[in-house]
């Protein structure tokens, strides 16, 4: 579970309050017009930014003080997920040590997780010469490879064109199923989280709604997801 | 014009020069010495540097501002002053000498190849904090993020990000400074000399003032002109630090080096540099203070002198910038013949124009124009690093307006160039103000006792060991350096 206890983030003039519980397993969407601040509750969950008030817990554990590096999640940002000067295999790498001293077991697990997401044969690649939809995969290896329960994605894909995208949530929801990851998710496109995510969280007028079934809440938006709908 | 203001002087030289029959065994040791305390300054410089720009770069705390300003202070400093600070805290009367003392040791002497390196770096770590700071700020916050996201420790940083940082820019740095050290001379000056402590451009001045061999003399220029120019091309095949640290108010946020131990690394490393830059300054200041009313009229003397070079040279360099700058649009290697000034050496040059001038008419007599000539020219590639970018944006941005309204020549200085570049023409005349107002270089070559400027005078009081006076003069010189500066600089803001 993942609890959001009376959190206050602050930022100049701007206000975002959360109290909601987000259940683990699955796909959640968080979605809200753009400025209503979804990328900084993600920010503040993944620790890069502390909240004025309220705790953070991650399966009873409350990590509101931890560093982004020690919370039980990986995060997938917009872009430079990669270090432009490091191989496909040391970026992927560093979700194991990032000091990249790797046993041989290490080795045949990072292999195994690069084959599973259909990047074997480019592991001495750097980013540059990767396609993005590459550069995507190979940094979606590397939060497999780390273990963590939680899984965070701010925008991702969004450089992808539409089919590519398309792919990449089939993989997204494949591998969360597969090592049973809760995955929260930032999206702008109702269609993405109609496609991919069991449930989804709204943020309206500053405050963040409860998730609900992404079927039930489209089949009767309540009035926020209107408006950001334009119905 | 500025080419051959350059280039006459340097063929004079060359012409005058003799072969290298003419140099003595005590020169090559002058070169040998160049060469090797330019080298151990540059190291020592980015040896030091390294921890003060990372504790910079990693911690936000109140004062890291100043403490900015502050590393930027040595620059436009006057040499001579900063070496009395140093006589002051390194000499055998202050306190390194006391506490050495107290433990029974035997402080090493200020004077000879230690104290002179010990100068250097006084002048040199802050800059080399500065430009490393940059390479620093120049990692990407995303990059920071990420590592952060991964768990990164303040290792594993240094190793994947800020080692291949370090590797691409300390090079470039350590150039910067071995190149600016082989050309001193007012440190060698002041706390050199002798067998093993002689530069070459000190050489130059004892060949020129104490033996009055001008075919050594030149030949030595030679010497340093070579160096120079071996430097230079070193240079050109390293990507060398640019700018003057603009934007170093941005501090990353990081989440590696919180650990407490790190913290008080840094915040030694960042309180030692402050000590080491401000306590010569504060024991000079405040000594200084007391003996300012006392000083004799021919210190008032010099320091009038001084202004007037001073802003003698603040107007002819930010024209001759300025008319660079604009020429430069359409002829690029105009740059290049400006920034060419960098690598040569006051002392040569100032050779040189003894040379052209010695058939026509008798120098010394000239020992100040000569000196406001030279402070020009050395002043130059500073001036054009801050004014041909701006030119270049404000033709870029209203060129063609100003051509469609055909506004030309004086009438496009007076109603667009002036109003739309003072700051970096008020910044790079505070600049030369500053520079020239305590230079000790060429006058040091020509001047009599009656046209000493301030910084000779200093210099003069130093060797009599009247230390009192000394300290206040200082203290007269860097109101002088550090006020003009300020008040070009605030003058161009405000308006």
């Amino acid at each position: 579970m993942l609890e959001l206890e009376g959190l206050e983030i602050v930022q100049g003039s701007f206000r975002l309050t959360a109290d909601a519980t987000l259940p683990e397993g699955g796909i959640t969407a968080l979605m809200g017009a753009s400025g209503s601040g979804k990328s900084t509750l993600l920010a503040a969950i993944a620790g890069f930014l502390a909240p004025a008030r309220g705790r953070i817990r991650i399966g009873g554990e409350d990590v509101t003080d931890l560093a982004p590096g020690d919370r039980p999640l990986s995060m997938l940002f917009q872009d430079n997920n990669l270090f432009p000067h490091l191989t496909v295999a040391q970026n992927v790498g560093l979700g194991l040590r990032p000091d990249l001293r790797l046993s041989a077991e290490q080795k045949a697990a990072r292999a195994e997780v690069l084959a599973r997401v259909g990047l074997d044969g480019l592991e001495e690649r750097r980013p540059r010469d990767l396609s993005g939809g590459q550069q995507s995969r190979a940094a979606l290896a590397r939060a497999l490879l780390r273990g963590r329960p939680w899984l965070l994605l701010d925008e991702p894909f969004s450089a992808l064109g539409p089919a590519l995208r398309t792919d990449m949530l089939e993989l997204l929801r494949e591998t969360a199923e597969a090592e049973s990851l809760s995955v929260l998710m930032v999206t702008h496109d109702p269609l993405d989280a109609r496609r991919v995510a069991d449930r989804t969280c709204l943020i309206a007028d500053g405050t963040l709604l409860p998730p609900a079934p992404t079927e039930a809440l489209f089949a009767d938006p309540p009035q926020a997801l209107r408006d950001y709908l334009g119905e | 014009m500025v080419a051959a203001a350059l280039v006459g002087p340097l063929i004079a030289v060359a012409l005058r020069a003799e072969g290298w029959s003419a140099l003595k065994p005590s020169d090559w040791g002058a070169l040998r010495f160049t060469l090797w305390q330019a080298a151990v300054s540059a190291g020592l410089s980015v040896l030091l540097a390294v921890p003060v720009a990372r504790a910079l770069a990693r911690r936000r705390f109140a004062g890291r501002g100043a403490v900015i300003l502050l590393l930027g202070a040595p620059f436009i400093l006057p040499v001579i002053v900063a070496v009395l600070g140093l006589v002051a805290v390194f000499g055998r009367t202050g306190p390194v000498a006391w506490v050495a003392g107290a433990f029974g040791l035997d402080p090493p002497s200020i004077y000879g190849a230690h104290g002179v390196i010990l100068a250097h770096v006084f002048f040199n770590m802050p800059l080399a904090t500065r430009l490393i700071l940059q390479g620093w700020q120049s990692i990407p916050g995303e990059r920071l993020r990420l590592a952060a996201s991964l768990g990164f420790t303040a290792r594993d940083t240094f190793r994947l990000l800020e080692w291949p940082m370090l590797r691409a820019t300390v090079p470039g740095v350590a150039l910067v400074i071995f190149l600016i050290c082989t050309t001193s001379f007012a440190v060698a000056l002041a706390l050199g000399g002798g067998p093993r402590a002689t530069t070459v451009e000190l050489a130059i001045y004892q060949a020129f003032r104490f033996d009055f061999d001008l075919a050594r003399a030149a030949t030595l220029g030679g010497v340093q002109l070579l160096l120079g120019a071996v430097a230079a091309l070193a240079a050109l095949r390293l990507t060398l630090p640019s700018g003057f640290g603009a934007g170093q108010d941005r501090v990353v946020p990081r989440w590696d080096s919180q650990a407490p131990a790190l913290r008080l690394q840094d915040g030694v490393a960042i309180a030692l540099a402050c000590l080491f830059l401000l306590l010569p300054m504060v024991l000079v200041l405040t000594e200084g203070a007391a003996y300012v009313p006392s000083l004799p009229g021919s210190v008032w003397a010099a320091a009038a002198r001084s202004l007037a070079i001073a802003l003698g040279a603040a107007v002819l360099t930010v024209a001759l910038a300025l008319a660079m700058a604009v020429a430069a649009l359409r002829a690029p290697w105009v740059e290049v013949a400006g920034t060419l000034a960098i690598a040569a050496s006051p002392l040569v040059l100032g050779t040189g124009l003894y040379v052209i001038l010695l058939p026509v008419t008798n120098p010394i007599a000239l020992a100040l124009p000569v000196t406001l000539f030279v402070n020009v020219l050395l002043a130059l590639p500073f001036a054009l690093r801050a004014l041909i970018p701006a030119v270049r944006e404000l033709h870029a941005d209203y060129g063609r307006l100003s051509a469609s309204l055909g506004l030309t020549g004086l009438t496009w200085l007076r109603r667009v160039g002036l109003p739309r570049l003072r700051r970096p023409a008020g910044f790079a005349a505070g600049l030369t103000a500053a520079l020239a107002a305590g230079d000790l270089g060429v006058i040091a070559l020509f001047a009599t006792p009656d046209q000493a400027t301030l910084p000779l005078m200093l210099y003069q009081l130093m060797g009599a060991y009247r230390m009192e006076e000394a300290k206040a003069a200082a203290l007269l010189l860097v109101a002088l350096s550090l006020g003009l500066f300020w008040l070009f600089e605030r003058g161009s803001r405000d308006a």
